[in-house]
């Protein structure tokens, strides 16, 4: 087998939109060797790694994984369990909440072991990687190198044939590097059949593997092994050689930097640290960390991610108020609230952080007025900075649109715009092609050389840190040396500055490294993918509900709306649904006053609607406190009412009522006439007797399965449906647009974990939780709303758990649309409220509707839970009178998760 | 703080969203089709409300009864059996349900009075309670006729003149459009300025403010003043294009008043969305905060149902918040015209609310800040 090729691709080509990722990229990798993809960001290294996983579908050209064609389903089902992949960005994969143990367990239900085969394989590789003693640690808070071991015995849970490794190292301390490839190392010698292929941006690391593919755009520049590639090329180094590979029009303009030595030492310090201690709770980031920075100087930081760099800097630049020690700058204490010494300091923070929302020359603009410089300086100066940076070409340009070096220089121009004597640069470089990066130096010396600015730069590599005047090693918050970085290897007897730090990082820790002498794991006593070749395993699928399960539970924000929001919803709709119309407030401009005016307005202010004000004095009074909003209602009764009522004159009374709510004024309309006419009634009655009164007919009206007419009563019920659709589809959609938009979808790609398991899976927590809620809501209608429930509750209960089913299922499919959890929230508000508040008879009765309307009434569930709710709740009814709305509810759940899985995709695309 | 930069900096939030086309989206949205639709798809209480017959007479004057209900206010009656009309009023399939008895006729024109029954499915609110009114009166109006028994009515004793203030025609269309500017004004402030605040934060860019001579009161007034000045030019739009012009609504009060009163309201609700935006963290976690939060303001508010309606608790409760009084503003500026002597005490409550949210906000800013 060690003969054979692993992969080979003939002219794979794949693009994004209009951005070629891949441009016929033909290759042959060899079977059990150590592959290196080496290039800068975005040369196509990760999408290449993501075809061969058979995480991303292809597109154009051939490519043959393990001896089989990667287009056929069938051979990725059947090579999926031998393939292994670890994708880029620390612990992309993992679930950040879960612990060290239920994040590899979680991998190893998906892979069809049992229990004690997991238990067994799990302890064996946390000992290998040393991370036995942080079992129940969750993943998010262990430190970049720690992850990335994580990630490591995720993928190696299974015991695959083909490890992929995307950029595994980047950003994590040398020792950790060190001990990761170790750790690789013995892996491959337990199982030499094995083939590892990995993507690095460390040339260094690189120059260590077996064979190596150099990509640039899309393409490969070359393939061999290091040394083959140093000779083809005639240069010293693996960095040199790729440099010299890369076509003339890249590497026009690169020369190697060079820094001419500081000729003297500045007597005065620009920046001076001393015991400068940041805790957060318990956890110390930087623990008594001095240092000196005499004016000028080009000072490195050289650490690990997470290890206090990044906090040292705030601390300086007074972002983060210190705990203890001080920092000075030009002798003066760096004080949070002090603005002046901000005027003197450039920063350039880790991550690319200017305004995408503004043009290059906008970001300009803004932080010159910022920095206050004097309206006349800003052209020129905005001016100078564009040539000095090579930015003139740019200026109207977005910087999202603009490639990361230019954005760089675009930071770096930022930074130096109000001209400081101090520059803090964290991590400049991160993920620039060498080529960028070298000019991106050039300027720093000259900024330091020609202008005097004193620059602070930390870095993770070792080729910049050899740049610095000085440098100090850092690591858990401490600072381990400090001193020219020649200096400092030849102190060692080291023959790098990698070694060297190793060496201080080792003795720091007070022990080699645990796991070097701990064995390599073990490869699984038998070879399975039996049970895993399985269409559908249960224990996959309770694998993924599990972890949701965990996940919610420890997501606050999340979990509240699972639990309460559903009850948050219904008591503020229950509460403010109500219709009834009461205690309305109304005045009387009486200009009769008689016996009979008072019996009208009697009438009035008995009832139980009315409630009687001060009376009128006149119309101003009447038009003011009707716009103070204190009257609904005010009547007028003319002079000589009762007068002229006995003797059979016609007489007006004016009502005016307040009309700002046309809803509640026309209730108020119908109570006032209503009672007139009842008024006039008993009057004739008493003067002509009954038979005055009746008419042609009578119409007897029952108002039937509510007598009382409450709105609570006929409400409640209809509005139980709404809520069990909203957000249980929401959090269904989320559960599945969360993984999308956090990477770990990828899981799902990569493990044979199939589509309706990882659906039934997402969908079964939610189903629990959303049938939970439909308990307490209806707890909360018939005790709260008192609501009378007549009907069978058996009845209602089981409809009740098939619709919450049917609502997740459908948030399943809206997920399929959905990209990010943002537009997931929205989209799924309002697409589920819609048809649920027009469409399933809330308001209009389903058989009143016509067209599209009537159309998806009869195909949404909540038309049917309608009924049901209804039926139960109102009007007394049970199964043989509901089974007609139950039945549609019972067929829409297969349907619905038939729909979610075919448009669920197994791949990327 | 520092006016100059204050400025500078929301002038930098106003680009930004003019070049978010989600957000601009949004703004646009609100202010025009959102306030278009609520005014004029009002929904009528009767609209082919379903009705069905047990017609047991089969005689002139009950098929006339029958031939009278017609859309757009029912649907075209169903003859029915008496025995099926339990079973279609049971599966929600008619509101109204007409029992006409046998010998109707004959006993209307033999003066005995005969009795009809009318089964209303009380469950259906608004339905029930208009329709019910509606069906009474096409049945007494069509007997009336029938029996073309012009009797010489007596006048009326006593008139009562109804006249509606402020929205005489009662047209509900005119507080829809009106409700629908306060509900969008609220949403935007809250979106606006938490998704500003957010989409910092996620940028990384946060930080780098934090570096400059720029204090976080200074960041986060930039925040308010220049969302909120873009939902006030949206709610005058609004207001003045697309309530005046557009949909003739007649605007009462006093245009200035009511932007004064928005502002207030702005300062309160988008004090409330940077608060929410720390809470939050990210986008998808505001976004679900927002539905816990905007719900509950908007529906209790007063601006869908009468405040009056709700429980006492409910409506003491919901004095603190700022959507119950800017609902209590509008309505007033707007529908009786009131003035500044009116609303004052709306005012201060605005003004109030505003300040301690705006306290309680800038207190966590600073600690996410940390």
């Amino acid at each position: 087998m060690a003969a054979a090729s692993v992969v080979r691709s003939g002219a794979v080509t794949l693009s994004y939109g209009a951005v070629r990722a891949l441009d016929t990229v033909s290759l042959d990798i060899p079977a059990g060797r150590m592959v290196g993809l080496i290039g800068p960001d975005g040369v196509g290294k990760s999408s290449l790694l993501a075809l061969i996983s058979g995480a991303r579908a292809m597109q154009q050209g051939e490519l043959q994984v393990l001896g089989g064609d990667m287009r056929s389903t069938m051979h990725r089902q059947a090579v999926c369990p031998r393939i292994a992949y670890m994708p880029q960005g620390l612990g992309k994969n993992l679930y950040q909440t879960l612990s060290v143990f239920e994040n590899v367990d979680f991998f190893g239900r998906l892979f069809g072991l049992d229990r004690a085969e997991r238990e067994a394989r799990i302890t064996d590789l946390l000992t290998a990687t040393g991370l036995e003693r942080f079992r129940d640690r969750p993943a998010g808070k262990l430190s970049g190198g720690m992850k990335q071991k994580l990630g490591l015995c995720c993928a190696l849970i299974h015991d695959p044939d083909l490890l992929i490794l995307d950029e595994p190292t980047t950003g994590v301390d040398p020792l950790s590097r060190r001990q990761f490839w170790d750790l690789i190392d013995r892996i491959r010698a337990g199982r030499p059949g094995m083939s590892v292929i990995v993507a690095t941006a460390y040339m260094e690391e690189a120059a260590g593997f077996d064979w190596l593919v150099a990509m640039n755009a899309g393409q490969v520049l070359a393939t061999g092994t290091p040394a083959e590639l140093r000779q083809q090329t005639g240069a010293a180094d693996l960095d040199a050689a790729f440099i010299a590979l890369l076509p003339e029009a890249d590497r026009m303009g690169h020369r190697r930097v060079e820094i001419p030595p500081l000729d003297h030492v500045a007597s005065d310090y620009a920046i001076e640290a001393e015991g400068l201690t940041m805790r957060f709770g318990d956890f110390t980031a930087v623990d008594d960390v001095s240092f000196q920075i005499p004016r000028g100087e080009i000072f490195g930081f050289l650490g690990s991610n997470g290890c206090g760099k990044t906090t040292t800097m705030k601390m300086l630049t007074g972002l983060l108020s210190a705990s203890e020690g001080h920092a000075r700058l030009f002798g003066q204490e760096v004080k949070p609230q002090d603005i002046a010494i901000r005027r003197r300091v450039g920063y350039m923070s880790q991550a690319f952080s200017l305004y995408g929302e503004l043009t290059v020359a906008q970001n300009l603009d803004l932080h010159a007025r910022l920095f206050k410089l004097d309206e006349a300086r800003i052209t020129p100066r905005i001016r100078e900075m564009a040539e000095r940076f090579d930015l003139t070409d740019v200026m109207g340009v977005r910087p999202d649109a603009l490639p990361l070096g230019i954005r760089q220089r675009l930071s770096l121009a930022v930074a130096m715009i109000h001209a400081p004597d101090i520059l803090i640069l964290d991590e400049p470089t991160s993920g620039v092609d060498p080529v960028a990066r070298d000019a991106f130096w050039q300027i720093l010396a000259e900024l330091s050389r020609k202008d005097g600015v004193t620059i602070f730069v930390s870095t993770h590599f070792m080729n910049e840190a050899m740049l610095c005047d000085r440098i100090s090693l850092m690591h858990a918050g401490r600072v381990l040396v400090s001193d020219q970085p020649q200096a400092i290897v030849e102190a060692h007897g080291a023959a790098t500055l990698e070694d060297a730090f190793i060496d201080y990082l080792e003795a720091a820790i007070g022990e080699t490294d645990a796991a070097a002498e701990a064995p390599a794991p073990t490869g699984p006593k038998q070879n399975r993918g039996a049970p895993s070749r399985r269409i559908f395993d249960p224990r996959r699928m309770f694998s993924y509900a599990m972890r949701e399960t965990m996940e919610l539970r420890r997501d606050p924000i999340r979990g509240t709306l699972a639990i309460l929001g559903s009850l948050i919803l219904m008591l503020v709709i229950g509460l403010g649904i109500n219709m009834d119309v009461e205690d309305l407030s109304f005045a009387v401009l009486d200009h009769d006053d008689s016996k009979i005016s008072q019996d009208y307005v009697n009438q009035l202010s008995g009832s139980r609607y009315f409630i009687e004000q001060s009376p009128l004095l006149d119309y101003a009074e009447m038009d003011r406190r009707m716009r103070e909003g204190r009257l609904d209602l005010a009547l007028e009764i003319p002079p000589h009412f009762g007068r002229d009522l006995l003797r059979g004159k016609d007489v007006e009374i004016g009502a005016w009522i307040d009309g700002a709510n046309p809803t509640r004024a026309e209730t108020v309309q119908g109570y006032v006439q209503g009672m007139h006419a009842y008024w006039l009634t008993e009057r004739a009655r008493e003067e002509y007797g009954d038979a005055a009164v009746a008419g042609d007919f009578s119409l007897q009206l029952r108002y039937r399965y509510n007598p009382d007419i409450k709105s609570l009563v006929a409400m409640v019920p209809a509005v139980i449906p709404l809520l069990l659709m909203l957000i249980p589809a929401m959090l269904s959609t989320l559960s599945v647009v969360r993984e999308k938009e956090l990477g770990s979808i990828t899981n799902l790609y990569v493990t044979p974990v199939t589509r309706l398991e990882f659906l039934l899976g997402k969908q079964l927590p939610y189903t629990a939780i959303a049938t939970l809620n439909f308990f307490l809501i209806t707890a909360v209608a018939i005790f709260i709303f008192k609501v009378p429930f007549t009907g069978s509750f058996l009845v209602y209960v089981l409809s009740g758990i098939l619709y919450v089913s049917a609502a997740t299922a459908l948030g399943l499919v809206v997920s399929a649309f959905m990209k990010s959890q943002l537009a997931a929230v929205f989209a799924t508000a309002m697409g589920t409220l819609l048809p649920a508040v027009q469409f399933s008879g809330l308001i209009d009765p389903v058989s009143s509707l016509q067209g599209l309307g009537a159309v998806i009434s009869r195909i949404y569930p909540t038309t049917y839970f309608m009924t049901i709710a209804r039926g139960a709740f109102s009007k007394g009814l049970g199964f043989a009178d509901l089974a007609a709305s139950i039945w549609p509810l019972v067929l829409t759940i297969p349907v619905l998760l038939a729909i979610a899985t075919a448009l669920m995709r197994k791949q990327e695309k | 703080m520092d006016l100059v930069n204050i400025l500078n900096l929301g002038i930098k939030e106003i680009r930004g969203l003019l070049r978010d086309p989600i957000m601009m989206f949004l703004v646009v949205f609100s202010f025009t089709v959102q306030i278009y639709t609520s005014a004029t798809a009002v929904i009528e209480t009767l609209n082919r409300a379903p009705i069905s017959v047990v017609d047991e007479d089969d005689s002139p004057v009950s098929n006339r009864i029958i031939q009278a209900f017609q859309p757009p206010y029912f649907t075209p009656p169903v003859l029915i059996t008496q025995g099926e009309m339990d079973r279609r009023m049971d599966e929600g399939r008619d509101t109204f349900a007409l029992d006409i008895p046998p010998g109707f006729q004959r006993d209307l024109l033999a003066g005995k009075v005969p009795e009809i029954q009318l089964n209303v499915d009380a469950t259906r609110m608004a339905q029930a309670f208009s329709g019910s009114g509606y069906v009474q009166q096409i049945v007494a109006a069509e007997v009336n006729e029938f029996l073309n028994h012009y009797r010489s009515s007596e006048p009326p004793s006593a008139d009562l003149v109804l006249r509606a203030r402020y929205n005489p025609t009662l047209n509900g269309g005119w507080f829809q459009a009106i409700m629908g500017i306060s509900d969008s004004v609220t949403l935007l402030a809250l979106v606006l300025a938490g998704a500003a605040l957010i989409r910092e934060r996620e940028h990384g860019t946060i930080e780098h403010l934090l570096v400059m001579p720029v204090t976080p009161l200074e960041i986060m007034v930039s925040k308010i003043w220049s969302m909120s000045l873009v939902v006030l030019v949206g709610t005058a739009f609004s207001l003045v294009v697309m309530c005046e012009w557009l949909l003739g609504i007649p605007v009462n009060g006093s245009l200035a008043l009511f932007l004064l009163g928005t502002a207030l309201h702005l300062f309160a609700t988008a004090s409330l969305g940077i608060f929410l935006a720390t809470v939050a963290g990210s986008m998808p976690q505001f976004g679900i905060l927002m539905i816990l939060v905007l719900l509950p303001l908007q529906v209790l508010s007063g601006a869908q149902t009468p405040r009056e309606s709700m429980p006492q608790l409910v409506q003491d409760i919901m004095l603190f918040a700022p959507n119950t009084h800017y609902v209590i503003l509008s309505q007033s500026v707007l529908f009786r015209g009131a003035g500044l002597d009116v609303i004052w005490p709306q005012m201060i409550w605005l003004a109030g609310i505003g300040a301690a949210l705006f306290s309680i906000s800038l207190h966590y800013f600073r600690r996410f800040l940390k």
